[in-house]
C-alpha cells in the first residue's frame, strides 16, 4: 500500500516542483545552513526561466564560492581574490549579446576588490553582480570581514569588532548605489520561502536590465554563515534578522 | 606599395595591434609608454575593426580584464611599464596557470621602486623568470627597433595562441620612445565570435552553446592534480625551448669574443663590435630575441671559438646569469651594465671590454 503511494506521488503530473535543470546533480561543499546553495539555486532557475543558459557566463570568487563552477551548468571563469568585475567587463564588452555575472563574498567584493567592485559599477558595465554578504570569510575560517558588525567575533577579532582597532562595517551597497553607473540596486536575503521568492525576483530583473543597457544591476544578498558564526542553522538565520538586517536594511536603494 | 610611417614605439605597438586584428586592449597611463593607449585612442579602431579599448582603474584591474577576455578566447593585450608589470604580475601567474594566452608589452624603466622614467633593462628577472608566484615561465620578446616592436605583437600572439600562454614584449624606454620607419602590416581580419567558438570552443567560456560547459580556473586543491598541471606546464616550456628559441648574430662567423645583449643594448653594442674590428679584435654581438626561451644552445655552440664573452645590459647583471649557466665555465663571462635609467655608449662598453679582458 505504501509503495503504491509512493509512485503515485512521483507521476510527472503529481510534481508541483523540481531541481532546475541548470543546476548539476554535484553534491554542494557547503555547510547545511549556508545561504549560497539556496542562492545558487535561485539563480539556476532564472537561468532556465530565461532560457539563457547557452549565453550566460558566470565569474566566481575566491572565497567559498570558488566552485561554483561545480553547481550551476554554465560557462565559468574563476577569478582571482576581488577581481571578478574585471574579468566581467571585458567578457561583456566583448561579447555584448551575453548575459555575464559575477558571484562574489563580501570579503572578495567589499575588501580586496573594493577597486574594482567600484570602478565596473561606476562604469555602468552592463553585468550582474551577485554579493553574498554573511559578515565573515567562509572559506579561511571565520576571519573578520569588512562587513563584520562592531561587537561580532571572528578568528580574526576575537573579543569582538573594536571601531578604534578595526575601523567600521563598510555598507559598500549604499556606496554602490550613489553611483551613476548602476542602475538597480537591491539588499536582499534568503532565509525562508517568501525572501528567497522576492530574491528571485530580484535576480531575474537584474539579467533582464544587463540587456537593455542600463548600466550595472547589484544584489545583495544578507546571508548566515552558521558555521562560522558558530550557531545552528535556524538561530543563525535569528541572529542574522535580529542583528544583521538593522544595520543592513532590506529593500531596493535604486531602481532606474 | 609598402605602407611606411615614421612612429615611436610605442605608436607601432598601437598600430600593430589594430593590424593584427587584436580584441581587446586594456591599460592604464604610466610612463613611458602612455603613447599606446593614447594612440588606440586616437584611431578609434572600435569603429574600424570592432576592438575594444579600455583605460582600466589599475594595471591590477587591466590584467585582469585580459584574464576575462582570454578566458573567451579573445586577442586581448595590454601595455605598462615596470611599476605597472609588478602589479600585474599576480594576474600573469593566474594566466599561466590556467593556460590562457595574451600579449603583455613592457616598456621598461628603471627601478627599483617608483625608479625613474628612463630606460631600463632591469625586468629581466622578473619577465624570464616568471615574475609572479609558482613555477611558471611567459615567452619574452625582446624587440630592438620600432619595426620589432610592430611585428613582435603578431608573433607573440601567435605563440600565445599556439602554447595558450600569456607572451610578453619585454622593451625599454628608448625603443618605446624613439622614431623610425616602421612598414605596417596588411589588416587582419579579427576572429567572428562563431569562428571563436568553433576553434576555441574546447576550453574557452564564450555560453555553453552546443556543447558542456567549460570552466577555466588555475585552481587544484588536490596536490596530485596540481602536480599533474604543473608537469603539463614544464612540458611545454621545454618544447618552447627546443623550437622557439630566436636570436641574432651580428659578425660572429670569425668572432673570437662575443657581446651579448638584447633590445636597446644590442644596438648599442652595434656600434661597439665595429669599433673593435677596426682595432683589430675579432668579435662578435648575439642578440637573443627570445629570452625565454633563452638561446642557451646558440651560446653553447660557439664555445670552441671563443675565449671570452661579455654580457652587456642596462642593469645590474641579469642575463648574464643565463649565459652564465649555457657556459658552465667553459670561457670567461663578464659584464658590463649601468643602472638607474643611465645609458651607456659604445666607447664604454668596448672600454669595459679591453679592460676585463686585458686586450
Amino acid at each position: 500500500m505504501q509503495t503504491t503511494m509512493d509512485n503515485d506521488i512521483i507521476k510527472p503530473e503529481n510534481l508541483v516542483y523540481g531541481k532546475s535543470k541548470v543546476l548539476t546533480d554535484t553534491v554542494m561543499h557547503y555547510c547545511p545552513g549556508c545561504t549560497h546553495g539556496v542562492v545558487h539555486k535561485i539563480i539556476a532557475e532564472v537561468i532556465e526561466e530565461m532560457d539563457i543558459q547557452d549565453r550566460t557566463i558566470g565569474v566566481c570568487p575566491v572565497g567559498c564560492a570558488v566552485f561554483a563552477y561545480k553547481y550551476i551548468d554554465i560557462d565559468w571563469q574563476q577569478a582571482a581574490h576581488g577581481r571578478a568585475p574585471a574579468l566581467a567587463t571585458a567578457t561583456k564588452r566583448l561579447y555584448p549579446d551575453k548575459y555575464v555575472f559575477t558571484y562574489q563574498g563580501d570579503g572578495d567584493l567589499a575588501s580586496i576588490g573594493t577597486a574594482e567592485i567600484i570602478h565596473a559599477c561606476n562604469r555602468g558595465e552592463n553585468i550582474v553582480v551577485i554579493f553574498i554578504n554573511n559578515a565573515i570569510y567562509g572559506m579561511t575560517g571565520g576571519q573578520m570581514a569588512p562587513t563584520t558588525l562592531l561587537g561580532m567575533k571572528t578568528a580574526t577579532t576575537p573579543y569582538g569588532r573594536k571601531a578604534e582597532l578595526n575601523g567600521y562595517p563598510l555598507k559598500i551597497t549604499e556606496l554602490v548605489a550613489q553611483l551613476e553607473g548602476t542602475c538597480y540596486v537591491t539588499r536582499q536575503s534568503a532565509q525562508n520561502p517568501a525572501s528567497v521568492r522576492k530574491a528571485k525576483k530580484a535576480i531575474r530583473k537584474a539579467f533582464e536590465n544587463t540587456t537593455q543597457k542600463k548600466g550595472t544591476s547589484f544584489i545583495e544578498i544578507v546571508a548566515a554563515c552558521n558555521s562560522n558564526w558558530k550557531m545552528a542553522p535556524v538561530k543563525a538565520n535569528k541572529w542574522m534578522e535580529e542583528n544583521m538586517f538593522p544595520f543592513y536594511p532590506l529593500g531596493d536603494l535604486k531602481d532606474r | 606599395m609598402a605602407e611606411k610611417l615614421l612612429k615611436k614605439g610605442n605608436e607601432a605597438i598601437a598600430l600593430a595591434a589594430i593590424r593584427y586584428g587584436v580584441d581587446g586592449y586594456f591599460g592604464y597611463p604610466i610612463t613611458p609608454q602612455s603613447e599606446v593607449m593614447e594612440t588606440l585612442m586616437e584611431e578609434m579602431p572600435w569603429e574600424t575593426t570592432g576592438m575594444v579599448v579600455l583605460q582600466a582603474e589599475s594595471e591590477t584591474s587591466s590584467i585582469n580584464m585580459l584574464y576575462g577576455g582570454a578566458c573567451c578566447g579573445k586577442k586581448v593585450m595590454t601595455s605598462s611599464s615596470s611599476p605597472g608589470i609588478s602589479l600585474m604580475c599576480e594576474g600573469i601567474s593566474y594566466m599561466a596557470g590556467s593556460e590562457l594566452p595574451c600579449l603583455v608589452v613592457n616598456v621598461t624603466r628603471g627601478g627599483p621602486g617608483l625608479g625613474t622614467i628612463q630606460p631600463s633593462q632591469g625586468d629581466y628577472f622578473q619577465a624570464v623568470k616568471g615574475g609572479g608566484h609558482g613555477d611558471y615561465k611567459t615567452i619574452v620578446l625582446a624587440p630592438a627597433s620600432v619595426q620589432e616592436m610592430y611585428d613582435f605583437v603578431g608573433t607573440g600572439f601567435d605563440l600565445a595562441f599556439k602554447y595558450r600562454m600569456p607572451a610578453m614584449i619585454l622593451s625599454d624606454g628608448a625603443i618605446g620612445q624613439m622614431m623610425e620607419k616602421v612598414e605596417l602590416r596588411p589588416q587582419v581580419q579579427r576572429l567572428t565570435d562563431k569562428e571563436i567558438a568553433e576553434k576555441y570552443g574546447d576550453w574557452a567560456t564564450t555560453g555553453k552553446s552546443g556543447r558542456k560547459a567549460n570552466f577555466i580556473s588555475s585552481l587544484a586543491l588536490e596536490a596530485r592534480d596540481m602536480e599533474q598541471i604543473n608537469l603539463r606546464l614544464q612540458a611545454k616550456y621545454r618544447l618552447i625551448e627546443e623550437t622557439e628559441v630566436l636570436f641574432e648574430k651580428h659578425l660572429c662567423d670569425d668572432a673570437e669574443y662575443l657581446l651579448v645583449a638584447f633590445g636597446s643594448s644590442a644596438r648599442i653594442c652595434e656600434s661597439t663590435v665595429e669599433m673593435a674590428r677596426s682595432k683589430g679584435i675579432r668579435m662578435g654581438l648575439l642578440r637573443p630575441i627570445t629570452l625565454f626561451p633563452f638561446p642557451t644552445r646558440i651560446i653553447q655552440a660557439m664555445l670552441p671559438q671563443l675565449k671570452g664573452i661579455m654580457s652587456v645590459e642596462l642593469s645590474a647583471g641579469q642575463m648574464v646569469e643565463d649565459i652564465r649557466l649555457a657556459v658552465n665555465g667553459a670561457v670567461p663571462v663578464e659584464f658590463f651594465g649601468k643602472m638607474g635609467g643611465i645609458v651607456f655608449s659604445p666607447e664604454e662598453v668596448l672600454n669595459a671590454f679591453t679592460a676585463k679582458f686585458n686586450l
